[in-house]
């Protein structure tokens, strides 16, 4: 087979026709540039998913208390009072746990330095960044001594931060909670805002002794987190957690419920998986269509051509190689075609990146995937026509009028 | 002579079955052509030139008797080992000129050297174009497009891309029939010059003016040949183009 000759001679025939070559093209291109593109956008909304996913720590697991039920009401998960202290305490023992903090939230009232906020005020152990993958930019956690002498020190987010001590290092002063006064020992990076749209800077962290005796007083936790090991066996220590608990607990009924991030990052990205498949689908379809479109014109230019194929096999050119021209003429229609929408897809997706400030990721297994379906599309498309062309008697074509 | 002969046919039948009806289109026609022959196969339409055109020029085989095109025996070829004889033996020379459209002389003439069993190097095929285009007196034509030549020209492109892989025989299929009389004697003029040089011509032609020019004629009627001889007071181009000029000349000097 003489490829390159086939080559030289495909090449030469789409050059004599610019203009249908372009608009045959232009099916390929608006499919393969809308795969590409609704791909890189839907996997960079993803990807920024999954970041803010794993910002709140890949193998935490959350244990949450138990449902409420007063009457035909019923609370939901978290609504009634049933993890304590001492069940953290129990689950720090299990195996594969490395990281253990007892949870207390209550919205109050921080004054410091003349200034008021309302933020959330969450009482944690010293494990409480290394859980959440959060560092200490100014500073230094609380200790575990600070727990054990219910010790009136904070450690408060950047958004607290600007918002008390506009100008100031907030380490070393005093923060005031329900008129207690409370020394900020360090602040926490920035680490802006959660899935739901919560500013988790929007933080004071204090002990959860000193939470749950001196800014309020109960004896229950609102949840638990937990850290495992690796991802690997978080399934293991999540079953072995609720196992501790039903045990202590001395219930039939599960009075609490273990979650993991995992399961919540699959959540949400299943919702845009699902979109993005939505959008490829689309954009497969106009691909068929532009697949079409490459027969059709193959079709009208082998009829139109009937006198070259003609004169081709009369100065010796083989049925092989018609076939192969014929093919290799729709393939470089089609590969083109790919080439300029991938080109026109990774570039749309880096202005919306640019204009919107959305992140957008380039989906090379999409541009793998688009070169080999459009290239396939050329041979699929082509091959009948040239089939066709290939199939003529040399006589009947050279006297086609 | 004792060559072995270009075309050697021997007792070629050619039947068509078309519907309910078998036409008998060539009844046993044997004919030798010798190299540095330049013949004219003439015949009115329907006396089978053309199907014996088809059969010499490889595009059809024979229905019964032996082709032998330069010792190969053609009639039992498939398709595409006549494509690959077609290639390096014939070249062909159409009414019609069947040039591609759009594409420069020398890209129409480089064309064959495309279909070649051996690969020809670019540098080779172009050197080879412009060297037929040169022979057919075109040299400085090369990137013009068939629209932008003349009738004449544009059969002399097609004589260069027939004569560009150097083949055995030169077919053409009523070669003057798209062009005027001067332009007909010209394009003669080229074959006589190519023939001159050794080139074995076969040329199907209904024209007797024309087939004067040759140097032989066989004459078909009914798919078999009624007569084969040679050309007696063989038109030179030369002179018929200056009989032409004077003539028109004084044409001019009347009116």
């Amino acid at each position: 087979m003489r490829i390159l000759a086939s080559l030289k001679i495909a090449g030469r025939a789409l050059r004599r026709n610019k203009m249908r070559s372009l608009l045959t093209m232009l099916g390929i291109i608006i499919g393969v540039g809308a795969v590409i593109g609704s791909v890189s956008l839907t996997s960079g909304a993803t990807k920024q998913v999954e970041d803010q996913v794993s910002s709140l720590g890949e193998s935490v697991i959350t244990v949450f208390s138990g449902n409420f039920t007063s009457g035909a009401m019923r609370g939901g998960w978290g609504s009634a009072p049933t993890l304590t202290v001492a069940d953290a305490e129990a689950i720090s023992h299990l195996k594969n746990v490395v990281a253990i903090s007892p949870e207390v939230r209550d919205r109050k009232q921080v004054l410091a330095n003349g200034l008021n906020w309302n933020t959330q005020v969450m009482g944690e152990s010293p494990d409480y960044p290394q859980i959440r993958n959060w560092g200490v930019s100014r500073g230094a956690m609380f200790s575990d001594q600070d727990v054990r002498s219910l010790a009136k020190t904070a450690v408060i987010g950047q958004t607290v931060a600007d918002e008390l001590f506009p100008n100031e290092n907030p380490v070393g002063e005093t923060i005031r909670i329900q008129n207690l006064p409370f020394l900020v020992v360090g602040v926490l990076t920035p680490k802006g805002f959660n899935l739901f749209g919560q500013d988790q800077d929007d933080t004071v962290v204090v002990p959860y002794t000193s939470h749950m005796h001196r800014i309020t007083t109960r004896i229950f936790v609102n949840d638990i987190l937990v850290e495992a090991a690796n991802d690997k066996v978080i399934t293991d220590v999540q079953q072995e957690i609720t196992d501790a608990l039903l045990i202590r607990h001395r219930s039939k009924e599960q009075d609490f419920t273990v979650r993991n991030q995992l399961e919540l990052m699959q959540t949400v990205t299943a919702t845009q998986r699902a979109m993005g498949f939505l959008l490829a689908g689309v954009a497969a379809v106009s691909l068929v269509v532009g697949g079409i479109g490459i027969m059709n014109i193959m079709l009208v230019s082998v009829t139109e051509r009937t006198r070259e194929i003609g004169i081709r096999m009369a100065v010796g050119a083989r049925a092989a190689d018609i076939l192969v021209q014929f093919l290799i003429e729709a393939v470089t229609l089609s590969a083109i075609g790919g080439v300029i929408g991938i080109a026109g897809g990774v570039g749309f997706s880096r202005a919306v990146a640019y204009f919107k400030d959305m992140p957008t990721v380039t989906p090379v297994l999409w541009i793998v995937i688009a070169v080999v379906s459009s290239a396939l599309i050329g041979i699929i498309s082509g091959f009948y026509p040239a089939w066709k062309a290939s199939k003529l008697d040399p006589i009947d074509a050279l006297h086609y009028e | 002579m004792q060559t072995n002969p270009v075309i050697k046919l021997a007792d070629i039948h050619k039947v068509y079955h078309t519907g309910e009806v078998d036409v008998h289109a060539v009844r046993g026609i044997s004919l030798d052509i010798f190299p540095g022959e330049f013949v004219a196969i003439m015949g009115s339409s329907g006396s089978g030139k053309s199907t014996l055109m088809n059969m010499i020029g490889a595009l059809d085989r024979p229905s019964d008797g032996n082709y032998l095109l330069d010792g190969i025996d053609v009639s039992t070829l498939d398709r595409d080992a006549l494509a690959d004889v077609r290639n390096e033996k014939i070249g062909f020379v159409f009414q019609g000129f069947n040039l591609l459209s759009r594409t420069s002389a020398l890209e129409n003439v480089e064309m064959p050297m495309l279909y070649n069993r051996h690969r020809v190097q670019s540098h080779e095929q172009r050197e080879r174009g412009l060297h037929a285009l040169d022979l057919v007196g075109l040299g400085d034509r090369a990137g013009h497009h068939p629209n932008q030549l003349s009738g004449g020209q544009q059969q002399r492109v097609a004589i260069a891309r027939a004569l560009v892989n150097k083949p055995s025989l030169l077919l053409a299929d009523e070669p003057t029939g798209n062009l005027d009389s001067q332009t007909s004697i010209e394009i003669m003029g080229v074959f006589q010059k190519l023939n001159d040089q050794g080139i074995t011509i076969v040329m199907v032609t209904h024209e007797l003016d024309v087939a004067r020019f040759t140097k032989r004629m066989v004459i078909l009627r009914d798919g078999q040949i009624v007569t084969d001889e040679a050309v007696q007071n063989r038109s030179a181009a030369d002179n018929e183009l200056q009989r032409l000029r004077t003539a028109q000349q004084a044409v001019k000097l009347a009116s």
